[in-house]
């Protein structure tokens, strides 16, 4: 009986090792990866920047090519937010054989998986990945949001006007690429506008961050700086709440999220945010974005719930939207589903989006400079926009 | 050197020891020529299946990884199945070897952009990939060295948690701010060189296996399993504890150490974070499914732990339509769900796993075959 | 006084978290006392619990939900002892502490699966979630509450021990297994017991944990649970007390680690204290010596 089911076993095996073989590009269909975190500290956000792609599928789910119609379909892989799982699903896209990849929100993974998408010859366009590491040194990683460097001077330019800060104190997570990145651009430039700085880095699965925050308030900062994730800044704000901290927070584009407005909605706290678009956009292309998105949300409940069960239309989102958009255009520019083709016109690729004109210079990234200042309305849960601030 | 030559089993003084390891070796090659021919035709075919599939076949990812992993899972066993050490550092020992590696061979026109926050880093040369590995290899034996010496006299579950205490603080200890411009702090490590072909792994993980099963079928190997049945009877027989213990220790993490660097390089980024205690854990399932105290076993089921889990049981993770009706359950995440039952199955149910302490040979498998036909000739006869 | 001034709220966050390890603790340095065998579940269990709370608050109200979490809690402890340790009872002691992993493994499987990875925010406990100021430092009154619930319980604990039927069946158990077993003692519900009460402990070292830490994940358990485990090691494993005091110091060592700005290394320290304890003094700081019979 035992060596029955050791030979069925065995058989089985067999025969899923050959089914993984198969598979591939059938009929008249281009496949684009979607690189993103569902799961994980960056979960959150990285479903809000699958939803932006989806609706992106929903609104353009076909082009031509050469008076022939392909259709358009998403390949959409988990990463986990994790550095070491990031590359096998990278792997996975690859052996599906995607034309072009979309993602990732994080910068950790994207570098992490970078080389896999391009030994496969595979581009890659990141949607929010804002590490210049990520399309420095190689001809296959784009990018259509702004970079850490900008995003950084942007909020120590911010801390220095808004505040009058002469002090920041900067918490970043060990082991983040995004973190401890924009957490050392900020550094940088708050230094040069005469500010001084007190660093700490916590670990991965750390939760207890009263420890932290006292640090803040002994060292008398003005500001907090706290490029960290959605999962740890909800932890960050509840304590400083319980603490009694009136500090205000500045942090980059990842605390654009709902999950910051739950946390902080009642309380006193002050939030600042850097990031790539606002839902108030009167721009004809970005208002019309909001209102259809929202439409778009409130008709499918389960997109609703991945949103965050709301219908605040994030940033990411926006640029998803985008990131997708500037991905057909290549496929259409290149004339065929080929990803060497296709990332060789992408340099040459300009499209007007909702978060405004993208356009690669010659590192892949995309020409921008400005960002928008938000704050978080503690009283109804959502984002006041407060400003549009380039650098000097 | 005199004591030695008193022991009671007048153990055998150095000269003689490394002649009988030789001719161990030359035995071993006689007695296992139908296995080695195998082993030929094993590459022969991956070095034919890399012509012929696309480099992208998830086939590939799996025999890179498993082959890693049967290296890193092996030199686990040889720990915890042969010398009854019950170590929960393999994955501080593999960042050693991958950190050691990855510092020691990025290019300098590189070392720039990937020391960017600490202006290029402070080593400025590079050694070769082989040296690398070796080196990688030996920077674990070390500290393994190091922390067996206080370590090693804890008892079982003491020595569980206070290696995996010692992995925990390496971690640490490698994404220090102050280390920056030698570990990159906890960024990331990359830009190295990598392996492409799918052979690269399996030569490097075949030689350092093989050394291994030279070593557990030498008089140390007698000893280390003398020790595993029982200590206090090992050294009535005049066996060494410290000494032997401190040996299998040691050079269980310097493969452990060559098995990171190794690594390192099929993810072409190492990084500190990514070396928690769930991949020691990992490591152990295997050894535990491979069966505790068999190398093959330990090969097997790494190949097998990779196969299911990067690839055959994937479609679990995502939702699956067939017609309208949805499959229930499938949903991101419940890949590890069934995959982490079999485990528990296995643990609980064939707690002596694939293979218990077997091995597989060439000759257990023709008897396999012959018995397995024997029988079903009989069953169709009944 | 200036400087307890300043670093008071240091000090209280490292009572409060050092309240929470104790309750984990003990059900590790009960269970290890009478199996020998370290539940790396037990982590996983306190994060099961987290969960449950979340779940159950969302439908139902606090009065209800409490008490519910702390059921399931006791019955999933219960269950896995059941179905993972008991049929190893004769098994070698590793292939029971890998059966511990392997249940630990599942549990973050599933939580992983079921939330599909996301962290979730632990339902806000009126009254023990308000702010109130000692001194110079502003905290939750969870905070207060943690050490002085953590004390009620160990001496109702100890007494249990100390003076009923199956405490001294649990102690007799805890000196020789084989012979209490002839004794009489029935030692599977004796076993059963300890899961319920190391189960029950921890589910309430949950509840003022995430009060405190509002966030759960899928390996929220994993880091408390590894630290409480080096609490009761360096308390001396098999001693309640022991446990409750390491879990004091360890508590109170990482706050005070990140006081001085080593922040990279708080975790790190406290496995540090265990290695130390474990070469100095193996037994801990009131454990029993014992002697391996041959």
């Amino acid at each position: 009986m035992k060596r029955a089911i050791t030979i069925i076993l065995t058989l089985c095996m067999v025969i899923m090792m050959l089914s993984g073989c198969g598979g591939g590009n059938a009929g008249n269909v281009i496949k684009i990866g979607v690189y993103e975190p569902s799961s994980g500290d960056n979960g959150a956000g990285g479903k809000q920047e699958v939803l932006g792609i989806e609706y992106a599928n929903s609104v353009l789910n076909s082009v031509e090519i050469g008076g022939k119609k392909y259709e358009l379909k998403l390949e959409i892989v988990d990463n986990e937010s994790s550095n070491d799982k990031g590359p096998s699903a990278a792997a996975k896209l690859v052996s599906a054989k995607c034309s072009i990849v979309l993602g990732s929100y994080g910068s950790g993974v994207s570098i992490a998986a970078s080389d896999v998408f391009g030994n496969a010859g595979i581009p890659v366009i990141g949607v929010s990945c804002t590490n210049p590491q990520v399309t420095e040194g190689n001809t296959h990683y784009f990018r259509i949001c702004y970079l850490d460097p900008f995003q950084g001077t942007v909020l120590a330019n911010f801390a220095v006007d808004e505040f009058k800060a002469k002090k920041a104190y900067i918490l970043t997570k060990l082991g983040d690429d995004y973190s401890v990145g924009l957490g050392n651009y900020f550094k940088v430039a708050f230094e040069s506008l005469g500010g001084t700085v007190v660093e700490e880095t916590f670990q991965e699965g750390n939760s207890d961050f009263t420890a932290y925050l006292t640090t803040a308030v002994n060292e008398k900062a003005d500001v907090i700086f706290a490029p960290t994730s959605t999962e740890a800044a909800s932890l960050i704000i509840g304590q400083a709440v319980s603490q009694g901290i009136k500090i205000p927070f500045l942090a980059g584009d990842t605390w654009d999220s709902s999950v910051i407005l739950d946390a902080a909605k009642g309380s006193d706290s002050k939030i600042f945010v850097s990031t790539f678009f606002d839902e108030g956009d009167d721009s004809a292309a970005g208002s019309k974005f909001v209102t259809d998105f929202k439409k778009w949300l409130n008709d499918n409940p389960e997109k609703l719930k991945n949103n965050g069960g709301n219908d605040i239309v994030a940033a990411v989102s926006a640029l998803g939207y985008d990131a997708y958009m500037v991905a057909v255009k290549a496929i259409e520019a290149a004339g065929s589903p080929d990803p060497k083709k296709i990332n060789e016109v992408l340099w040459g690729v300009t499209y007007s989006g909702v978060t405004g004109d993208i356009a690669f210079d010659d590192i892949g990234d995309a020409i921008r400079d400005v960002a928008y200042i938000k704050s978080a309305n503690n009283s109804d849960g959502s984002w006041n926009f407060v400003a549009i601030q380039s650098v000097k | 050197m005199n004591e030695k030559n008193i022991n009671i089993n007048g153990e055998i003084t150095p000269p003689d020891k490394k002649n009988i390891f030789f001719k161990s070796v030359v035995g071993f090659l006689r007695k296992n020529w139908i296995g080695f021919t195998l082993l030929a035709a094993l590459f022969a075919i991956i070095f034919i299946l890399e012509q012929v599939l696309s480099s992208s076949s998830m086939l590939f990812v799996v025999l890179k990884k498993g082959a890693i992993y049967a290296l890193v899972a092996v030199s686990m066993n040889l720990l915890n199945g042969f010398t009854g050490l019950f170590s929960l550092g393999q994955a501080g020992f593999m960042l050693i070897g991958a950190y050691t590696y990855a510092i020691f061979t990025i290019p300098a026109e590189a070392r720039t952009a990937v020391y960017q926050y600490f202006d290029g880093g402070i080593i400025n040369f590079t050694v070769p990939v082989p040296i690398a590995l070796i080196m990688a290899g030996l920077a674990a034996a070390l500290f393994a060295y190091l922390v067996g010496l206080p370590v090693l006299r804890l008892k079982s579950d003491y020595l569980a948690i206070a290696t995996l205490g010692f992995a925990e603080i390496i971690r640490a200890f490698f994404q220090w701010d102050k280390l920056g411009p030698v570990t990159n702090g906890s960024n990331l490590l990359r830009r190295f060189p990598v392996f492409s072909s799918t052979l690269y792994p399996f030569i490097v993980s075949g030689i350092c296996i093989a050394i291994i099963v030279l070593l557990i079928n030498s008089s140390y190997g007698r000893a280390f399993k003398a020790i595993r049945d029982d200590e206090v009877a090992a050294e009535a027989m005049g066996i060494n504890l410290a000494r032997h213990k401190q040996l299998s220790f040691t050079v269980s993490s310097f493969f452990a150490g060559v098995g990171g660097a190794l690594l390192a390089m099929y993810q072409t980024t190492v990084q500190a974070a990514a070396f928690k205690s769930a991949m020691t854990y990992e490591i152990l399932l295997i050894v535990v499914i491979g069966g505790i105290g068999s190398v093959t076993g330990s090969c097997l089921s790494s190949f097998l732990f990779i196969a299911s889990s990067e690839w055959w049981l994937r479609f679990l993770d995502s939702e699956t339509y067939i017609g309208s009706f949805k499959l229930p359950l499938l949903a991101s995440g419940f890949r590890k769900v069934v995959f982490s039952i079999i485990i528990m199955v296995v643990v609980l149910f064939y707690s002596r796993g694939i293979m218990g302490t077997n091995e597989i040979s060439v000759d257990a498998l023709l008897r396999f075959f012959r018995k397995l036909f024997r029988k079903d000739s009989k069953g169709e006869a009944a | 006084m200036e400087f307890l001034n300043t670093n008071l709220p240091y000090i209280l966050a490292g009572i409060s978290v050092g309240g929470q390890y104790a309750l984990i603790a003990i059900g590790y340095t009960m269970v290890y006392g009478i199996l020998r065998l370290i539940n790396f579940a037990h982590g996983d269990i306190f994060m099961v619990a987290g969960f449950a709370m979340v779940y159950l608050s969302a439908s139902l109200p606090l009065y209800i939900s409490i008490p519910m979490t702390i059921i399931i809690t006791v019955v999933l402890g219960f269950a896995v002892e059941r179905m993972a340790y008991r049929p190893l009872r004769t098994a070698p002691r590793m292939s029971i502490m890998i059966s511990a992993i392997g249940v630990s493994y599942l549990l973050q499987n599933c939580a992983w699966y079921i939330t599909s990875g996301l962290a979730k925010q632990y339902p806000t406990i009126p009254w023990i979630s308000e702010s109130i100021s000692i001194g110079t430092a502003t905290t939750k009154i969870v905070t207060v509450i943690t050490p002085v619930l953590t004390l009620v319980l160990v001496i109702a604990l100890v007494i249990l021990i100390k003076y009923t039927k199956i405490g001294m069946a649990m102690r007799a158990m805890a000196k020789d297994f084989e012979t209490s077993r002839l004794m009489g003692v029935k030692i599977n519900s004796v076993i059963s017991f300890t899961f319920i009460i190391g189960s029950f402990l921890a589910a309430i070292g949950s509840l003022l944990y995430f009060t405190n830490y509002a966030t759960v994940t899928p390996i929220a358990g994993a880091m408390p649970g590894l630290k409480a485990f080096v609490a009761a090691v360096f308390g001396g494993i098999g001693s309640i007390p022991g446990a409750v005091i390491g879990a004091f110091i360890i508590g109170i060592c990482e706050n005070v680690i990140k006081m001085f700005g080593w922040t990279t290394f708080s975790d790190a320290f406290t496995f540090a204290l265990l290695i130390i304890i474990l070469v100095a003094k193996p037994t801990g700081l009131f454990g029993e010596k014992s002697t391996d019979k041959v």
